[in-house]
Formats: structure tokens, sequence, C-alpha cells
């Protein structure tokens, strides 16, 4: 089975993508393969807006029906938006990884943050 | 240890099958999806490999004492064709396994039975029958077949429909917990109406080598274990090793709420135990519950009363698909067993609001 890597973005090793939006803030979320390794997810357990994050630290918790799987930071900086939708749908991330299942916007502190990042090619060899 | 395969794991693995270690095996936890493969034995039928779970074959002249003496049912209620949930206890009365016991028609003119103990310590209880046999000087053969056999599920309430379109004779007649041999694709299959969901059902146990054709046989969802996995808790139905364990967390019948698996008046190894346990009551019970807030109880988190100290476990726990509400199990000193009892559960370190229920969660047969 081959999974959609959007060359957009960056990724971290534990499957976050880093995708960085017109409002210079970096939006973050899982990839598809991470969704579909999970399974069903039930719940996601977000920082709070304001939160101050250091890269790769744990920033939340997804759940699905048969796992529990910690969240990290692809970059450093303050959480700036988060995804409250998930709250109520949390099959989002399941449905559509790469868009409406985005967790959450943090404002970085140090944009080299990004280029330390894997890329499209790095992550999919990663996932292969 | 190498894993233990399934006869089926090469097909599985070609319908696109996620796998898991469990007991030792190697087994499908998902084709599809959980929600997807819960729904569909919920609302039709769907079709489980539980070929991890071991076969033990008893028969001779003295196979029903043998048996009455090591589980905690009474076995000499059963009929050729009949069957019963039992557990497995030990001196103490303290749960090592739980089983179903299904009475074969007699071979050789002796009485013959079939039990299925958990994936994984189908050794152990071959050399507990043996040993035990050995020591009271019984006349009985004990096999373990677990390698011998494929262990199919057909649950849910079109089930009964579509197996008896299967077999060549009718099984629609087979009542709860009856079993005999039908016929599928040539083959001879002990068929039982039993299972682990819930819902209507049989489970079939087969030949090794006819797995192939008589999976094949059954047009509806293949299902992981994660499916039966969040179908049995809905149902309240227990998970050896993890609802109870002999070693990690050890628990009497009576705690675990199946007393109706305990024949007193019968002779077995645990009895006296148990009998005093009855007289003097249990300390703790299991109880279901469901989380008010959000959240998700897991196996191991702590259970505390209202000003926050620590007064149970999460056996088993799950987000259940056909409430979409969290529930689990748990043991808990039996004054906060009541239903409608406020508790809470340590979600990494918050607590997370829960109330006791009555199980099944669902409407089960």
């Amino acid at each position: 089975m081959s999974f959609d890597v959007p060359d957009d973005r960056r990724y971290l090793e534990s499957h976050e993508w880093a995708l960085e939006t017109d409002d210079d803030t970096v939006r973050v979320g899982i990839s598809e393969f991470a969704q579909d390794e999970l399974g069903d997810v039930v719940f996601v357990e977000l920082p709070d807006e304001g939160d101050d994050l250091a890269q790769e630290a744990e920033f939340g918790v997804v759940e699905s029906i048969k796992a529990v799987s910690d969240l990290y930071a692809p970059v450093g900086g303050e959480v700036v938006a988060i995804n409250d939708d998930l709250f109520d749908a949390p099959e989002l991330v399941n449905e559509d990884p790469f868009g409406e299942g985005w967790m959450l916007e943090i404002e970085p502190a140090d944009p080299d943050d990004l280029e330390a990042l894997l890329t499209a090619d790095e992550y999919e060899e990663q996932i292969a | 240890m190498p894993l233990q395969t399934p006869p089926l794991r090469g097909l599985h693995d070609e319908r696109g099958a996620k796998f898991t270690e469990f007991g030792g095996w190697d087994m499908p936890v998902e084709f599809d999806s959980i929600r997807t493969e819960h729904a569909a034995v919920r609302d039709g039928a769907g079709i489980f490999d539980v070929s991890h779970m071991g076969q033990l074959h008893v028969t001779g002249p003295d196979a029903t004492e043998l048996m009455q003496r090591l589980t905690s049912n009474d076995v000499s209620r059963l009929a050729v064709g009949d069957s019963q949930y039992a557990t497995i206890t030990d001196e103490d009365g303290v749960i090592i396994d739980d089983t179903v016991v299904y009475r074969l028609p007699d071979e050789t003119e002796q009485p013959t039975y079939l039990f299925v103990p958990n994936a994984g310590t189908d050794e152990a209880t071959h050399q507990r029958w043996i040993d035990y046999r050995n020591e009271w000087d019984l006349e009985a053969t004990v096999d373990n077949r677990t390698d011998e056999y494929a262990m199919f599920a057909v649950q849910g309430p079109e089930a009964i429909e579509l197996v008896d379109g299967v077999t060549e004779e009718s099984v629609a007649d087979l009542e709860r917990f009856e079993a005999r041999y039908a016929t599928i694709e040539g083959v001879d299959c002990w068929t039982a109406r039993t299972g682990y969901t819930g819902e209507d059902g049989v489970e079939l146990i087969v030949p090794w080598a006819a797995a192939e054709e008589i999976w094949t046989a059954f047009d509806c969802q293949p299902c992981g274990l994660g499916a039966r996995d969040t179908l049995r808790i809905e149902a309240g139905l227990l998970l050896s090793g993890q609802d109870f364990d002999p070693d990690d967390d050890p628990r009497t019948p009576y705690e675990a709420g199946i007393d109706f698996t305990v024949a007193l008046d019968t002779e077995f190894v645990g009895r006296d135990a148990l009998a005093e346990i009855e007289a003097r009551g249990v300390e703790e019970r299991l109880v279901g519950f469901r989380l008010i807030d959000r959240g998700v109880p897991r196996h191991g988190y702590d259970i505390t009363n209202s000003e926050g100290r620590v007064v149970g476990t999460v056996t088993s726990g799950t987000m259940s698909p056909t409430l979409e509400q969290p529930i689990g199990l748990g043991y808990v000193p039996v004054e906060y067993a009541e239903p409608g009892t406020t508790l809470q559960v340590v979600v990494r370190g918050q607590s997370k609001k829960a109330r006791v229920e009555t199980t099944p969660f669902i409407d089960t047969v």
C-alpha cells in the first residue's frame, strides 16, 4: 500500500507534518501513513493557544480505538491556533490528514527549525 | 521465540490485514477498520479467524471426572452436543484461565470433550491435565490439538442465516451453547452456537488443512482482533490475561462477576476456597463504567473515588463504536460497585469523571 506524501511540506520521523502558511505560521498534523497505522481516531488532546513548545517537544496525544500515540512538535514556538473541530470530529484525522485533520499552528521561534526536518522524499523513503 | 502463524496468514495478508502479536500468535488485528468490522457484526455478520485459541481433546472412561475436577462448572450436566463456559481455578480459587467445554459425540464409546483455552495457554493447560490425571490415576487420553484445528467465529444478527446457507445440514435449530458436526465444502466442522461478541452466531472448529475452503465459503466482512475486543467489551465479556491474570491480577470468579461458572456442588480444584469466599463475600468486584468526561480508559489506569484516593484499576477500556462513548471494566471495592456510583479514571494525570454501569453495555443475545 502506498501513501500520499505531499511535497509542499516537511516531516518529522515521528510522522508529524509541518506546512508553512501564508501568515508565516507553521501548520501541523500527522501523515496519511500515521493515521492508517493508528486506525479509527477517537480522541485528540491538544495544547492551549499561547503555550510555548520546543522543537520535538510532546504537544499532545492522538488515540485510536486500539492505540495511544504521543504527538511531537516539528518546530518550536508559540501555539497560535488549534483545530478544535477535532474534539467533536476526531475522525477528520483519518478522513483528511493533510487538510481538515490539521492539529495546530505554531509561530516558529526559529525559522531554521523547518529546514532541519525531513523532505517529502526522505520521509517517503522512511515509510517505504 | 518465533510467532505461531494461523493457517490463513497468507490469505489475510493478501486481503490487506494488519497483524499483531497475541498470545504468541501472529494474528490479524484489522482488515478494513475496527469501526467498519464492529458495525458489520452488530448490524449484519462478520467472520473472525480465532485459530490462536487452544483446542484440547479429552477422551476415556474417566474423561468426565477429569474435566469435572479441573473446571469450575458442572461437566456432568453436559449431554453430547452441549457446551458450557467455565473457569480453570487453582487451589485458592484464583482463575488461571477461562474456557468453553464442548461435549463431543462419544469416541470408542467413551465420553469425549473438546475444550478451548486461551491463546498461548494450551501447552501449560495440557500439562496440567496430564499431571492431575496421573496424580489421580484416571483413565483418560489428553491431546493438545491446537495445531490441528483452525477456529472461525461467524457472528452477528444475520450469522445463523449465513451459516445455514453454507452448511449441508441445517444448523438454524441449534440452541445457544448447543453444537454438532455440520458439513461445509465436504468437511466435518464442529459448529457451536457460541461466541464472544454479544451477538448471535457460531464458532467453527475445523481441520487446519481445510481452513481456506471453509473461510472462503463465507461471504461476509472479515474481522480482526481489534473489533473482537471492542465487541466483547461492549458485551461485558472478560479477556483472560487482561481482566484477570493469575500472576499480575489474581481474581476469583466471584470477583470477576462470573459466579454462574462455579458449581460448588461439584468437586474441583479450588472448590473449597471458593465455597469459603462465597460464604464470606468478596471485597472487590469487576464493574462496568462509562466515562462522562472526554477521554479513553485503558488497561492499567487508576480508578479513584471522589476524594481522589486510588480505589481500583481499569482492566479493559475503549471508545465504544456502538455507543460512541468511552467505556471500560475494572475492579473496585464493593462499596463502589453499585450502578450509578460516581468514580474517576486517571488519564495521563487528569481525573475524568466516570459512572458505574450494569454490563453488558448493549443488548445482547
